[in-house]
């Protein structure tokens, strides 16, 4: 990317979060009651945007070769079941990283 | 530049106030309401740290983690600039994207409506800095009836979007001089979005009536990716994702909408005129597509087992 595109692509992301953000308030001023479907819309579509955004994250994982996404597996269940235990965010994560840190710098190099 | 907004806003508002003077009304609120603030600071200043170092070791200037964390000011998607700004040039997915990761902010705007209402110049930066946790901070706050709330919000919203952006700063200058080798620090993201599912996983976990149902919006998310990533690969699998995750939602709205969204009452009472013509409408179409959610959630239930 060149330098304006890179200026463009922020504006899009600032665009279309400030309009998220702006929007049931432009929509539904005081007094307007919100369509039933949007509130529902509102409630479910953020769970089933996190699974995508873990799913995301995990693209560029080759789960048929190489070390098969062993350490990205290995780091994953310590986040999940560290999180289960304490529901600490800072630490899930700290924990999870520093071992895939460790993983992929010393065993699956 | 949000900053000098920030004061003339102060300045403006401050004739709002009679009786006592401005400054002790901000001030009382300022004092009631950093205390609120403690735990989200924990986490934005480290998130923040993170973000500006993750930023800087994928080779960007120190700056722009922090500019980022100003304007866009959503941790996620911010993140998620890390690895778009290094693809190609795609406006059209990095809109979307944003759109999608933003629309929870939907559902903190509807719940915000009355509560900042009235607000006059400060409701615009108190719209534009709703946070995942400002929102929590805000929404389940109890304000003493002498504090003033929109003040209250006010500092509770500078205060959260402070951390971040120092955080993000501190990031962007430490990362510039890290040596020790950061060879898998891009896993913190991950790490990041799986405690934020595990999060809404286990709150969802209490009105599940069974596995399956209780985290069905879950598992559209989960299933649409793995589905579109393999039939899209890693490069283009973004839009169609969104698409199939809003279309299945859609199909599933009549499993799944109970209408209790943090209320209590019974929807139909809350009903207006305009509702229920909109109420119809949805009935009807729903009925159509019944047929069609059948065999979605045959296939659905198919391909997670």
């Amino acid at each position: 990317m060149t330098t304006t595109q890179k200026i463009i692509t922020i504006a899009v992301v600032v665009l279309a979060t400030v309009l998220t953000r702006f929007l049931p308030y432009i929509l539904f001023p005081q007094g307007r009651k919100t369509p039933p479907v949007i509130n529902y819309l509102g409630k479910v579509l953020a769970p089933a945007v996190f699974g995508f955004l873990v799913i995301y994250c995990l693209r560029n994982v080759d789960f048929t070769g190489g070390y098969f996404g062993i350490p990205e597996i290995i780091a994953s269940a310590v986040v999940i079941a560290t999180f289960v235990w304490k529901q600490q965010m800072v630490l899930s994560m700290a924990a999870g990283t520093i071992l895939y840190m460790i993983l992929v710098q010393t065993v699956f190099v | 530049m949000t900053e000098t907004n920030n004061k003339t806003k102060m300045n403006n508002n401050s004739t709002n106030n009679t009786g006592i003077g401005s400054k002790g009304i901000k001030g009382k609120a300022l004092k009631t309401a950093f205390p609120h603030t403690i735990p989200v600071m924990t986490g934005y200043v480290f998130l923040g740290i993170t973000y500006g170092i993750l930023m800087v070791t994928n080779g960007f200037p120190f700056y722009l983690p922090t500019i980022t964390a100003l304007i866009i000011y959503t941790g996620s998607m911010e993140f998620l600039m890390v690895d778009i700004l290094l693809s190609s040039f795609n406006p059209l997915s990095a809109f979307v994207t944003a759109l999608m990761v933003g629309s929870r902010h939907l559902m903190y705007g509807l719940s915000m409506l009355k509560k900042y209402s009235g607000m006059g110049r400060k409701k615009f930066y108190l719209i534009y800095t709703t946070s995942d946790e400002t929102f929590a901070v805000n929404y389940t706050a109890k304000i003493p009836d002498d504090v003033d709330t929109g003040w209250f919000y006010f500092w509770v919203s500078l205060l959260d979007q402070s951390y971040w952006v120092l955080g993000s700063l501190a990031g962007g200058i430490f990362g510039s001089f890290i040596t020790f080798n950061t060879k898998g620090l891009d896993f913190v993201m991950t790490a990041m979005f799986i405690t934020i599912l595990m999060n809404q996983w286990l709150q969802d976990g209490d009105r599940a009536k069974d596995f399956f149902r209780g985290h069905i919006s879950e598992f559209v998310g989960l299933g649409a990716s793995v589905l579109c990533l393999i039939l899209f690969g890693a490069d283009h699998f973004i839009v169609p994702t969104m698409i199939v995750i809003l279309v299945c939602l859609l199909l599933l709205r009549k499993r799944l909408d109970t209408g209790n969204f943090g209320n209590e009452k019974n929807p139909e009472e809350l009903l207006t005129e305009g509702e229920k013509e909109w109420a119809a409408i949805a009935k009807a179409s729903e009925e159509e597509s019944a047929v069609t959610v059948e065999t979605l959630e045959k296939e659905s239930e198919g391909g997670e087992s």
